[in-house]
């Protein structure tokens, strides 16, 4: 009952939306308010169907009603009840479900929260979200229906793949559809924009909040993503370019572009035309992630459907959707004003530079991406692109990015001073230089690319801590009135300096783990003793453990350090119900690197094999990721960002605001 | 500055950036892709020693010999089988009879020697490559469960 009903609430969900399209579009048009004003109630409405039918479908889950097909083939009745709930969308039809539920939700949050947005724009931003929730809830209830009956009804269901009986799938495709999902948000307020002609820095402040609760969450689902991937697959790496991971890192090079331009926009009423063209880019790389996952034609850890309806029936929504506003974007744009005028040397110009390094960076992740894809479609030959080509293209411009980075807030708007910047920049790369330099005479050198890194990285920290001393006007005025200063600082401020500095964190986390980490392969026999960098292990030999739905065969490994036993690891290869092995590692943290241990097959002489990482550092991958969000979130606690806040920015007494 | 002056300089730094970054693209399409090949394709077609590449198929039923962490086996499309050496851990689902890409270079005496070696996330899942492979080989038996798998 429970299906049918959930199912029969997504069927009026669609016909909600498709109202949601339809009025208020027309409405604006005609500039009736009535057509207009129906856009929030039915968005509200819209949103409580589809949360009724989400509902549904984690109550058949939880109770195990293997008479529905989704839930048969995706859970079983021993799973711990978190991975039955999880299990929802460990699968194609029920992700599809979470997707326009994110997306139902921020239609709503628009509805409720959009009370002071001019009627227009806000029913023209309804009804845009409306269309493209329409739309993803046809493909829903033609392709990928997640009520469908099982009849009889199986006894037993054939469980989650034990991959993704992890606690990353409860946080990784929440937090990653909440990114992609909404940046749907900027999307249609650009496609809004487009359509009334009118955009100016109010239509930026408005926006702006959404872009970067949508870039918040898009950081730290990748950045869980990339956790959760490095611990659960046992092979000691983070990112393997692989075309989903590059789905992701997509729209958040064009998002954090957008992140950007969007404050061009709305403090010098610059870069209109580019930030609109950015915010329709973005969604669209947010789309072609999807199609790219969800259509089948790649297999990948991520894609689960391999059904090419639906593979033709997502690319005509990409056609739709993208085709669509790019033409609308190339009927309008000329009727958009120019915006303001600004030296070479600037803030303006120096986020122009980012944004071209973004744009740029993404493009080559998009040719990575696709050209295998398109290869094999036009002659049938089949080539792989894979991280050499990814650290090649994006690597070089990512550095040369960072070294711009600082330059930026130091910058004045419309006409920076050059001598003074590069002064001070000259002080964070001397810095930077001797640090690296330091660096490389301690460990006895490494590669270029890990000093170019390495400098990159502490330069991007020390660029952000100087711009930051140089408000305070620390050391140069007492302290007690540099922290008063920092009182009076706008919150978005610290955010840029954190966000900032995240990146460099990020940076001295990827050099460290490229540059000096230290594996071994071995094979070992209980009472085995191996070193690696200073730590030395003991292999104590193999010992079986039970879980609720699994069999471990664990091996014990006590690590000692200077003599001192500092811990015990227990990497594993465990066997689930049906047979299905994993291979669950070993992870244990000193300071901020990690000792990795990943369990081989057991050999017929006794022995085990075993891959041995130690990995320095490689915590600041992750944290960094969490800094740049903390550093987003900050931004977006300041009242000036304030969602919808339509009152221009009150100045901040004498201190420069930005 | 004039705003065209202005302007131009704009142009100017984007077109730089834009060109830097298709010659980047470019040079590392010519330097770093990788082939997928199949055993039979490279019989019809060899390969020359010592390029890179990747080497799709099933792991031939009774072909793997394990010495400690090294491991034999030969790759099978069906239609002919190429031997390959590995050195490290296998994964999971690497067993005989199951699809498996595995990437290295062939040595002089015909031998892949692999450096990685990739199987199935699960146990509903074929890699596609290898799934499109055994088709034309006509080996294909189709997929029990297409709806799923990871």
């Amino acid at each position: 009952m429970i299906a049918e009903l959930s199912h029969y609430a997504l069927v009026l969900a669609f016909v909600l939306a498709v109202l949601q399209t339809i009025l208020p579009l027309w409405g604006a048009r005609k500039n009736d308010l009535t057509l207009m004003g129906v856009a929030e109630p039915l968005a509200l409405a819209g949103f409580g169907f589809i949360a009724f039918a989400f509902a549904g479908l984690i109550a058949s889950f939880v109770r195990s009603d293997f008479s529905v097909l989704a839930v048969y083939t995706n859970s079983h009745s021993l799973q711990p009840l978190l991975y039955k709930i999880t299990g929802v969308w460990g699968n194609h039809e029920g992700s599809m479900i979470l997707w326009v539920f994110v997306l139902g939700f921020f239609s709503a949050l628009v509805a409720s929260l959009g009370g002071n947005l001019p009627a227009r724009l806000r029913a023209n931003v309804l009804g845009i979200e409306g269309s493209i929730a329409a739309v993803f809830l046809l493909f829903i209830l033609t392709t990928s229906n997640p009520f469908l009956r099982l009849s009889p009804a199986p006894a037993e269901g054939q469980q989650l793949n034990p991959i993704l009986q992890d606690i990353g799938l409860a946080i990784h495709p929440p937090l990653l559809y909440l990114g992609y999902v909404g940046f749907s948000i900027a999307f249609a307020f650009a496609a809004a924009a487009l359509i009334e002609g009118r955009l100016d820095a109010a239509w930026a402040r408005w926006v702006r909040p959404w872009i970067l609760t949508a870039w918040i969450f898009l950081t730290l689902g990748i950045a869980m993503g990339s956790y959760w991937a490095y611990y659960e697959l046992g092979w000691g790496g983070y990112w393997f370019w692989d075309p989903v991971e590059n789905a992701s890192l997509m729209p958040w090079l064009a998002g954090t572009a957008l992140l950007h331009s969007a404050i061009v926009m709305e403090k010098r009423e610059a870069l209109k035309v580019w930030t609109v063209l950015l915010a329709i880019l973005t969604f669209s790389f947010s789309l072609l992630g999807t199609f790219l996952v969800r259509s089948g034609v790649l297999t990948s850890v991520h894609s689960f459907a391999n059904d090419p309806a639906r593979g033709v029936f997502i690319l005509a929504i990409l056609i739709l959707f993208i085709g669509g506003s790019l033409a609308l974007f190339a009927l309008r744009a000329p009727v958009l004003k120019q915006g303001g005028l600004f030296a070479p040397v600037s803030r303006e110009g120096a986020l122009v530079i980012n944004n071209l390094l973004l744009t740029a960076t993404a493009a080559t992740v998009f040719t990575g991406t696709l050209y295998p894809l398109v290869l094999e479609a036009v002659t049938g030959e089949k080539i792989s692109v894979g991280a050499p080509f990814f650290d090649r293209t994006a690597g070089p411009l990512l550095l040369c990015l960072l070294l711009v980075m600082p330059a930026g807030p130091l910058l004045a708007w419309k006409r920076g001073d050059l001598r003074g910047v590069t002064e001070r920049l000259t002080f964070a790369a001397g810095i930077a230089a001797a640090v690296a330099g330091l660096v490389l005479w301690l460990t006895q050198g490494g590669p270029i690319l890990s000093a170019a890194g390495l400098f990159c990285a502490i330069y991007a920290i020390a660029g952000a801590l100087i711009e930051f001393s140089e408000r305070l006007q620390l050391f140069r005025i007492p302290l007690a009135a540099s922290f008063s200063r920092a009182r009076g600082l706008p919150r978005s401020a610290f955010g840029t300096v954190l966000a900032h500095i995240g990146v460099g964190i990020s940076l001295l986390g990827i050099v460290a783990e490229a540059g000096w980490s230290q594996e071994r392969v071995v094979a070992l026999k209980p009472g085995d003793r191996i070193a690696i960098a200073d730590f030395d292990l003991s292999f104590k030999g193999l010992y079986d453990r039970e879980g609720e739905n699994w069999h471990d065969r664990l091996g014990r490994f006590e690590i000692r350090r200077g003599g001192l036993q500092v811990t015990t690891l227990e990497p594993a290869k465990r066997i689930y119900l049906g047979n299905q092995p994993t291979t669950e590692a070993g992870i244990a943290t000193f300071g901020f690197g990690q000792l990795y241990i990943s369990l081989g097959e057991p050999m017929p002489n006794g022995a085990i094999s075993a891959h041995i990482y130690w990995k320095p550092l490689v915590t600041l991958i992750w944290i960094g990721g969490m800094v740049m969000a903390i550093g987003g979130a900050l931004s977006l606690s300041d009242r000036r960002l304030r969602v919808g806040a339509p009152k221009p920015a009150r100045r901040m007494s004498v201190l420069p605001a930005e | 500055m004039t705003r065209r002056q202005r302007r131009l300089t704009l142009i100017g730094i984007a077109a730089i950036i834009l060109s830097v970054a298709a010659g980047l693209a470019l040079s590392a399409l010519r330097d770093s892709i990788v082939f997928f090949v199949t055993p039979s394709e490279l019989a019809a077609k060899p390969i020359e020693f010592g390029a890179r590449f990747r080497l799709g198929g099933l792991v031939e039923q009774g072909s793997i010999v394990k010495d400690g962490l090294n491991v034999r086996f030969r790759v099978t499309d069906g239609g002919a089988n190429l031997p390959v050496t590995y050195h490290g851990l296998l994964p999971d689902l690497f067993r005989e009879g199951q699809g498996v890409v595995a990437e290295g270079k062939l040595n002089s005496s015909g031998v892949f020697v692999a450096d990685t070696v990739l199987a199935k996330h699960d146990e509903r899942y074929m890699p596609k490559e290898v799934a499109d492979a055994l088709k034309k080989q006509g080996h294909w038996q189709g997929e029990h469960k297409p709806e799923t798998g990871k």
